[in-house]
């Protein structure tokens, strides 16, 4: 037939010597860590443009919250992050007990405490696993979820449950810590700190680790303020800004605790900032079952806490209240808080709105990784794609806590 | 006019001398601040409030639709102040169909919040540089946080299906 020459790569981009490639990471990629797509353009190996696109895991958590009375949404709270569903259910509970003027016994706000930093633990050790198994450290995966199984039983001998917990309720928590549990976390505590000792061997003066996490991500403190960033990455930035610390919630101005933070504001001092967290929360947890207090782990207010069981059974007036929660719930005094608190991954706030009925208005969650995960094309743009993929990791979103 | 209970407020009182017609009220309950601020000067307030005092963070964005009350909407403003380790709210009341002034000349970070609060509520946020929807499919009709959306049913569904 004819020489007609068929169009060829070379000839299609005769006159100019590059191409930009449009590429597609996810929304199915491992590196994502959920669905998570981000519109890559490159140039060669560098990522010119990037443009992440969200909503693939948008549940509609929050008009849900709007159907169900205030003690059923702590089932939707655990929901939204859940690799710390703790933390979200804490920032919830503690939302409604400041609209409803509530005081919180010790004993609960101590077992909150604890087992909130279980779950930064269990976040943090999801975090290192991935991220590693991102950059190539197969190894340290596995070694992390060994010790976050620990953890998940400690979740199951509370609540339960090992991931959607559900443990903390309005006035309190569920139920009392069950028998022997001081053992459990002592065991825990006592076996923790050789085994960040390990990951440590495994990563920190790994070299190939260091090549490729050292000096690479930086954002500039002032423009992760301006994007939302909050949390690890900012105290990796040199920033010292825990909520913990700031306004402190549910006694935790009783814990001695540091504030980890790194200058270097790279991929490397977000993992030397959480790894040195994990040590933080260890010591918390440690103090917390030296010191736990004894007494009610609820409120004494009949009308919005479940009676007991045996008085449920006896007494008149606990089998009304038993009927009138379970039925219509409780209703909360008009009024709109926002309650911020450090969530593993940064600030997660709660701004609960109530019209004075037994279901929320509206209930809004601030959530860490939507406010990071904005802040990705800042941080990716103009790097090598091999390098955002350990900045990516670096962030630790969670796509449940982004799309709600 | 400067409500009795936030003269203590050095923001509020701030505002109140820098523009008086800009405060339109505001409350201190339970140990938070929040300000009504009127919706069409939404951005110098928090320029000032961004330049003057502080509130380098912005929080989050979010709406509140009371329906059938008018003006329907309220968006609101969540402010951080790390200097002064404060917290504050600014509440905007829309009507229907009206159009607010974006925030995010003050902070980029407004960008997502903003974009949820057009996708959710169906708020514009005029001057903002991406305004589409962020959670919900690109062909979705209508928007869901609105107290007329029905948490149930397929009344409500993707367009071309």
């Amino acid at each position: 037939m004819s020489e007609t020459a068929i169009p060829t790569e070379a000839t299609a981009s005769a006159g100019s010597s590059t191409r930009k490639l449009t590429l597609n990471l996810g929304p199915q990629h491992p590196s994502t860590h959920g669905v998570l797509r981000v519109l890559i353009e490159l140039d060669g190996e560098t990522i010119t443009k990037a443009t992440p696109d969200i909503g693939f895991l948008h549940t509609g958590i929050e008009k849900q919250c709007e159907a169900l009375n205030y003690q059923q949404v702590v089932t939707l709270t655990d929901r939204v992050d859940y690799l710390a569903n703790l933390s979200n259910n804490l920032a919830y509970v503690l939302g409604v007990e400041k609209l409803l003027g509530m005081e919180i016994p010790e004993r609960a706000q101590w077992m909150r405490v604890m087992l909130t930093e279980f779950t930064r633990l269990n976040s943090h050790l999801v975090w290192l696993g991935t991220h590693a198994i991102d950059i190539g450290a197969m190894s340290v995966f596995l070694y992390c979820f060994r010790e976050r199984e620990e953890i998940l039983r400690i979740f199951e001998l509370f609540s339960g449950q090992r991931m959607m917990t559900s443990y903390f309720r309005v006035g309190g928590i569920a139920l009392d810590a069950p028998r022997g549990w001081q053992h459990a976390v002592k065991k825990f505590v006592d076996m923790f700190p050789s085994k960040i000792d390990e990951y440590e061997n495994l990563l920190t003066n790994n070299p190939i680790w260091t090549r490729r996490t050292k000096n690479i991500g930086h954002l500039p403190i002032e423009e992760m303020l301006d994007m939302g960033i909050t949390g690890p990455m900012i105290r990796g930035a040199g920033l010292k800004w825990d909520i913990r610390k700031d306004q402190p919630y549910s006694s935790y101005e009783k814990f001695d605790f540091e504030v980890p933070v790194q200058t270097a504001n790279d991929v490397f001092s977000r993992y030397q900032v959480r790894v040195e967290e994990m040590r933080q929360s260890t010591r918390i947890i440690k103090q917390a079952l030296e010191g736990m207090p004894g007494g009610a782990y609820q409120a004494d207010a009949p009308k919005i806490v479940l009676p007991e069981r045996e008085k449920m059974k006896t007494q008149m007036e606990a089998l009304i209240f038993h009927f009138k929660i379970v039925t219509d719930g409780f209703t909360v005094p008009p009024g709109e808080v926002y309650v911020p608190i450090e969530a593993p991954r940064g600030e997660l706030g709660y701004y609960i709105v109530s019209d004075g009925t037994s279901k929320p208005f509206r209930v809004h969650m601030r959530t860490p990784s939507f406010g990071t995960l904005q802040a990705l094309p800042n941080l990716i743009e103009g790097r090598m794609i091999a390098d955002s993929i350990a900045i990516m990791g670096s962030i630790d979103f969670v796509l449940g806590d982004v799309d709600r | 006019m400067l409500p009795e209970q936030l003269n203590a407020v050095p923001e509020a009182v701030a505002l109140e001398a820098h523009d008086p017609s800009a405060l339109l009220g505001g409350n201190l309950d339970r140990g938070e601040v929040t300000l009504l601020i009127d919706a069409a000067k939404i951005e110098a307030v928090c320029r000032l409030l961004k330049d003057k005092h502080d509130y380098i963070r912005l929080c989050t964005v979010t709406a509140l639709d009371h329906y059938p009350m008018e003006p329907r909407f309220m968006v609101v403003y969540q402010l951080h102040s790390l200097a002064a380790n404060r917290y504050l709210r600014l509440k905007c009341a829309l009507a229907e169909g009206a159009s607010i002034q974006s925030v995010t000349s003050v902070w980029r970070g407004a960008n997502w919040y903003e974009r949820e609060t057009f996708d959710l509520f169906g708020i514009t946020f005029e001057g903002h540089p991406n305004l589409i929807r962020i959670l919900m499919p690109e062909g979705w009709v209508g928007h869901p946080l609105r107290k007329d959306f029905p948490t149930h049913g397929h009344k409500y569904s993707y367009q071309h299906e």
